[in-house]
């Protein structure tokens, strides 16, 4: 693991491709007198599978925000894709599967609506989808599996599923950085364990650099190469191997 | 009933409207933003009134306040910190407020009024058909040309916020698109009515399509349904057309609410 490491800190070294995400001294707070997190120093480098887990309320969706430029800091600064966070020009290139999305709201939307609404900043925003994207949504849906199910309607599909839609929908946008906000919300154990191994394999083939936000490590553990533990600042980051006994998850233990 | 000039007029105009509601309706819906177009229908209301008073047409009063008042609303909801409902209830009652004292000062307190206020199928001009016809194809040029965006923003707005995607643009669009819509629907179904026929027709349609574009699809089919059904009934009945419409269009959605667990069960 920790060779995988090195060698991707070679190469980002060589390609002088900058952090993904770079935060440097960050505090912020919602209001005086609610300091949320305190002199955050986080960075992930290209290549990463980063998982941040932490008790609700201990700031990793604050953190996550501030990454991804939604918040300001207070004090310090937040870089993501080598631009201030909050004027990011590479936008584009970042896979974002939200905590909770609508799905369509009254309307039932299928899987490939859904994951075709991915291809929308990385395409073209007006008029009709372009052949190449169709062929990107159509293979982003393959590659999670659900070929089948494509003109499914999202809603009719298992929570298992339905996770695997909307990681295709991220896949869609040919992400360099994808992000997981609490992805396992409501997904079985078995489900999240399929997720891990399908996380585990975009890492390896397409080299993305994923950032995995969850209250609990779960299933990745065992396929990450660094966990970090948020309460109100950084309180560890490391390899999951040296995290502290408690944090392991019983639930999902690998041989 | 064909025969008479402002019977094809009224049909017309009813066309254009059936179909262009509920295909903005669809956006608003899925965003849970189903009342904005009552709150802009009653901002229409003081247009008509400002309309009365100027002297100037009420349609094209309408449409430039129910612009700013759609515009008002988007703008409270996402900047001024105030929650969906308060700026809605905010500009709701400022309009129908405003359109009352308006009315009154320029005197118009009378029969014209009822017109606006319930739809009729008596008072539409070919200068009317004209602008409803313009505005019309104009919206739905936009909305062809923008679904894709558009969509993909209900779907998922704070994702489409990150990848960097005009969110607070297509939301403006979406606003002006419903204030086009009410502003040339009002002669027909009145400002009173009109956002229930932007939202009926697309919530009976989610119960029984199997994908959003054909809920937008079929919900623009049970819209014109209904905006035809209902101008008949209204002719021979001798009812208001707007209530005719609507009623027309709830109907279809208690069918819609009855079939729906069938077709789901499929």
């Amino acid at each position: 693991m920790a060779q995988t490491v090195t060698e991707k800190l070679g190469r980002t070294a060589a390609d002088g491709e900058p952090a993904a995400v770079d935060l440097r001294g960050v505090t912020f707070g919602y209001g005086p007198g609610r300091v949320v997190l305190e002199q955050v120093d986080f960075t992930v480098r290209p290549g990463e599978f980063v998982a941040i887990a932490g008790p609700n309320g201990g700031g990793k969706t604050t953190l996550l925000r501030l990454a991804l430029g939604l918040e300001r800091p207070a004090t310090g600064s937040a870089s993501l894709l080598g631009d201030p966070a909050h004027r990011c020009r590479r936008r584009a290139e970042i896979g974002y599967l939200a905590q909770r999305p609508t799905l369509g709201g009254e309307a039932p939307a299928t899987v490939r609506e859904v994951v075709a609404a991915g291809r929308l900043a990385g395409g073209r925003l007006l008029g009709p989808l372009r052949p190449a994207d169709r062929e990107l949504v159509e293979q982003a849906i393959a590659r999670v599996g659900l070929a089948d199910r494509a003109g499914s309607p999202l809603r009719t599909l298992s929570g298992g599923m339905q996770q695997r839609a909307l990681i295709a929908k991220a896949l869609a946008a040919q992400p360099s950085l994808l992000v997981l906000d609490e992805p396992t919300t409501g997904v079985d154990a078995a489900s999240q364990e399929s997720l891990a191994g399908l996380l585990d394999e975009l890492h390896r083939e397409l080299g993305v650099t994923i950032l995995y936000v969850s209250h609990e490590f779960g299933a990745v553990e065992h396929v990450v190469e660094r966990v970090v533990l948020v309460r109100g600042g950084i309180v560890f980051d490391g390899s999951p191997r040296d995290l502290p006994g408690l944090w392991h998850d019983p639930s999902h233990h690998h041989a | 009933m064909l025969d008479l000039e402002f019977m094809r007029l009224a049909f017309a105009v009813g066309a254009v409207v059936g179909v262009l509601a509920p295909a903005v309706g669809f956006f608003l819906v899925q965003r849970q933003q189903s009342l904005t177009g009552d709150g802009i229908g009653h901002v229409a209301f003081a247009g008509v009134a400002a309309g009365y008073l100027l002297d100037v047409s009420p349609v094209l009063a309408a449409l430039v306040a129910s612009v700013l008042g759609a515009i008002t609303i988007e703008w409270l909801r996402t900047r001024g910190g105030t929650a969906g409902d308060q700026a809605l209830a905010l500009v709701f009652y400022t309009g129908i407020a405003l359109g009352v004292v308006l009315v009154s000062v320029a005197g118009a307190l009378d029969v014209n009024l009822f017109q606006y206020l319930f739809g009729s199928i008596l008072t539409v001009t070919r200068g009317d058909l004209a602008v409803v016809v313009a505005l019309g194809a104009i919206a739905l040029a936009t909305m062809a040309l923008a679904y894709r965006a558009l969509a993909g923003v209900t779907l998922d707005e704070e994702g489409a916020r990150v990848q960097g995607l005009p969110v607070d643009r297509l939301n403006v669009l979406v606003s002006v698109l419903a204030a086009t819509t009410i502003a040339v629907s009002m002669r027909i179904v009145g400002v009173l009515m009109i956002a229930a026929l932007m939202v009926l027709p697309v919530i009976a349609a989610g119960r029984v399509a199997r994908s959003m574009l054909q809920t937008l699809l079929l919900a623009v089919g049970i819209g014109l349904a209904s905006v035809l059904a209902g101008l008949t009934i209204s002719y021979y009945g001798d009812v208001p057309p707007g209530g005719m419409i609507v009623l027309v269009a709830a109907g279809c959605f208690l069918l819609a609410s009855l079939g729906g667990p069938l077709t789901r069960a499929r």
